[in-house]
C-alpha cells in the first residue's frame, strides 16, 4: 500500500483483510423457538389484488429495452422511492429468447413484492404486451413509449405517474398473512464442501418442515445436478415429471454444455471459487446442490425458464442457468418472494424486488465475510449444531425478512437483475 | 477456531474432518489451520460414528483428505457416491483435490 489510512489516529494493518471485528451474523438459536409451529406461524406482508402475498412494497421503473434504461433510471432518480431495473437486453430477440424475455419482465413485474409499475418501452406495441402482461394481476401499470416523444417528454410524464403510485404505494399496509402464503424460492453459489455439509441441508430442512404446510418451494440449476441426476430423477413426483426433467437436464447437456465446450469444463464449472473451497468435480458439486430439496418433498412439476408455477403449493424445479443473478432473476419472475441462498465461499449477489437471504456454515467465511452472511450455521461443523436447529434458524430469519428486516445483500445494494439469453438477436 | 494438533479435535469433540457416508474414501476439512502430520478426529454424519486418520498435507478448510490409498483409476466417492476419478495415487492422509483427481463428465 502507498498511502498510509488511519482511523482516529491509529492505522490498521491492513483495513482491507476483511477481518472486522464487529460482524453482526444471526447467531445460531436455541432448539426451543415460537415459530416450531410452522403451520400456524404468521409473517406480516401485503395481499396484493390477485391474493398472493408480497414482503416488499417496490413502486418499479422498468425498461422494456436496453434503450429505456436512461428514461427508466432518470424517472427512478426523480422520484425518490421508486426502483428502476435496467437490462441489457430486449431488441431484436426472436423465438423462445423473445418468449423467455417478455415472461421475465411480465413476472418480475406481477411479482407481488412489486405493489405498482411503470413501464418505459421505444415503442408502444412491445411496451403495451408488457403492461398488458402485469395488468393481468390486477396492480396499478401504465405504459410510456419514446418513439415521437423524445427521452424528456417521456420522463416527465413518467415521472408524474411514478409519484402518483409511489404515495398510493406507501400507504398500503402490511396485513397478518400465513407463513404459507409465502413462495420461497432457493440457489446456491460460490459453494464449497461446506455447503454439502451444512447451509444446502439447512435450506433441504426449512423445505421438509415447510413444505407440507402448503408453501410453493423452487430449485433449478440444471447443469449443476449433472452427478446428481439418478438421485434428482427420483425426487419426481411422477414418472411423467421425471420424464419431463430428465428432458430438460439433457436438452441442456446436449444443447448447451455439448455444443459449445472447449474443454471439461474444469474453467466454469466448478467455478475457481469452487475449487479453492475445495469442490473438486461437477459430481461433487451436484451432490451438494441437491442438499437443498431435503430429504421428503418431491417436485410436481418441471418449469420452463421464469414459468409461473401452476400446479398448487409444492417443491418445483426450473430450468434455470447455474449463475446467481440469472437463475435469482428468473425465479422472481416465477413470482417467488423471499430467496434463500446456501454459499460457502461467499457470494454477495441480491435481487433488486426479491430479499435473498444468505447462509454460510463456512467459519472462515463468517469470520472474513461475515457482512453478507444473514444466517451463520457453521456450529454444524463443529457438530453443536444439529440440521434441523438450522433449519429453525433459517425458517426465523426468513419470518424477520418477510416482516421487513433488510438481507445483508439489500444492505449492501445488491440488486443483480439479469435477463437469461438463449441465443444472439436477429 | 483453529485445529489443536495436541489433541483428538480439540479435546472437545469438535471434529477437523467430517464425512458424509461410512463407503465415502474422502473427508473434509471443517476446521482452518489443518496441517501435515495431524492425528485428525472425524464423525462421519450420516451416522454420527466416529474415525481417525493421520494427516499427511497441510488441507486448507473445505478440502479433502484420503481416507484410504487411492489408485490412479479408482473411483472418489463422497456422499457415499461415484464423485469422479483418481488420476494420480494418493496415500491415505494425503491431500486429494483437482492435481490428483477429475470428473468423470464433460
Amino acid at each position: 500500500m502507498s498511502e498510509n489510512i488511519t482511523i482516529n489516529g491509529e492505522s490498521p494493518t491492513n483495513p482491507f483483510a476483511g477481518s472486522a471485528p464487529d460482524q453482526l451474523v444471526t447467531p445460531a438459536l436455541s432448539a426451543e423457538r415460537a415459530s416450531s409451529d410452522y403451520a400456524n406461524a404468521t409473517i406480516m406482508g401485503w395481499r396484493r389484488e390477485n391474493g398472493r402475498v408480497g414482503v416488499r412494497n417496490h413502486v418499479v421503473i422498468l425498461p422494456l429495452d436496453d434503450l429505456s434504461n436512461a428514461a427508466c433510471e432518470a424517472v427512478a432518480n426523480n422520484v425518490k422511492g421508486t426502483l428502476a431495473l435496467p437490462h441489457a437486453y430486449g431488441r431484436l430477440q426472436f423465438g423462445e429468447d423473445l418468449e423467455i424475455h417478455f415472461r421475465t419482465l411480465i413476472g418480475i413485474g406481477s411479482n407481488p413484492n412489486v405493489a405498482a409499475v411503470i413501464v418505459i418501452g421505444i415503442e408502444d406495441q412491445w411496451t403495451n404486451r408488457v403492461v398488458q402482461g402485469i395488468a393481468k394481476t390486477g396492480k396499478p401499470v401504465v405504459g410510456f413509449g419514446i418513439e415521437g416523444h423524445g427521452d424528456i417528454a417521456t420522463i416527465a410524464k413518467a415521472s408524474y405517474q411514478a409519484k402518483r403510485f409511489l404515495q398510493w404505494a406507501t400507504e398500503l399496509q402490511r396485513e397478518e398473512c400465513p407463513i404459507t402464503d409465502l413462495w420461497i424460492s432457493t440457489k446456491c453459489g460460490e459453494s464449497d464442501t461446506t455447503t454439502g455439509l451444512s447451509s444446502c441441508p439447512t435450506v433441504g430442512n426449512m423445505y421438509d418442515k415447510l413444505i407440507p404446510h402448503g408453501i410453493y418451494g423452487v430449485f433449478g440449476e440444471t447443469s449443476e445436478i449433472t452427478g446428481a441426476e439418478h438421485l434428482c430423477k427420483e425426487r419426481a413426483a411422477s414418472p411423467e415429471i421425471a420424464d419431463k426433467w430428465y428432458k430438460m437436464w439433457k436438452s441442456y447437456q446436449d444443447d448447451v454444455i455439448e455444443a459449445y465446450k472447449t474443454d471439461d469444463l474444469s474453467d466454469s464449472q466448478p467455478t475457481k471459487g469452487n475449487i479453492a473451497g475445495g469442490l473438486t468435480t461437477i459430481e461433487e458439486k451436484a451432490l451438494g446442490n441437491l442438499e437443498k430439496i431435503g430429504h421428503e418433498c418431491t417436485y410436481i412439476d418441471a418449469l420452463e425458464p421464469a414459468e409461473a408455477p401452476a400446479k398448487g403449493p409444492g417443491l418445483y424445479f426450473m430450468d434455470t442457468s447455474s449463475a446467481a443473478a440469472e437463475c435469482v432473476t428468473l425465479m422472481a419472475a416465477a413470482g417467488y418472494v423471499v430467496h434463500t441462498f446456501p454459499t460457502g465461499q461467499g457470494n454477495v449477489i441480491g435481487n433488486p424486488i426479491v430479499p435473498v437471504i444468505k447462509i454460510s456454515g463456512n467459519p472462515r467465511t463468517i469470520r472474513t465475510m461475515g457482512d453478507h452472511i444473514d444466517v451463520d450455521v457453521s456450529g454444524v461443523l463443529r457438530r453443536d449444531m444439529t440440521i434441523p436447529q438450522a433449519g429453525d434458524a433459517l425458517i426465523d430469519m426468513i419470518v424477520r425478512t418477510a416482516n421487513g428486516r433488510l438481507t445483508a445483500a439489500e444492505s449492501l445494494g445488491h440488486r443483480e437483475f439479469v435477463m437469461t439469453k438463449l441465443y444472439r438477436s436477429a | 477456531m483453529s485445529a489443536n494438533q495436541e489433541t483428538r479435535g480439540n479435546g472437545d469433540g469438535i471434529p477437523h474432518v467430517l464425512a458424509h457416508s461410512p463407503k465415502d474414501n474422502v473427508a473434509v476439512a471443517v476446521v482452518e489451520g489443518l496441517g501435515a502430520n495431524t492425528q485428525a478426529f472425524g464423525v462421519i454424519t450420516e451416522d454420527n460414528s466416529t474415525f481417525e486418520v493421520f494427516v499427511k498435507s497441510d488441507i486448507p478448510i473445505g478440502h479433502k483428505v484420503a481416507l484410504v490409498d487411492l489408485k490412479t483409476g479408482d473411483t472418489l466417492i463422497k456422499y457415499g457416491q461415484d464423485v469422479g476419478r483418481i488420476v494420480a495415487d494418493i496415500a491415505k492422509g494425503e491431500h486429494v483435490h483437482v492435481h490428483n483427481a477429475k470428473t468423470k463428465r464433460w
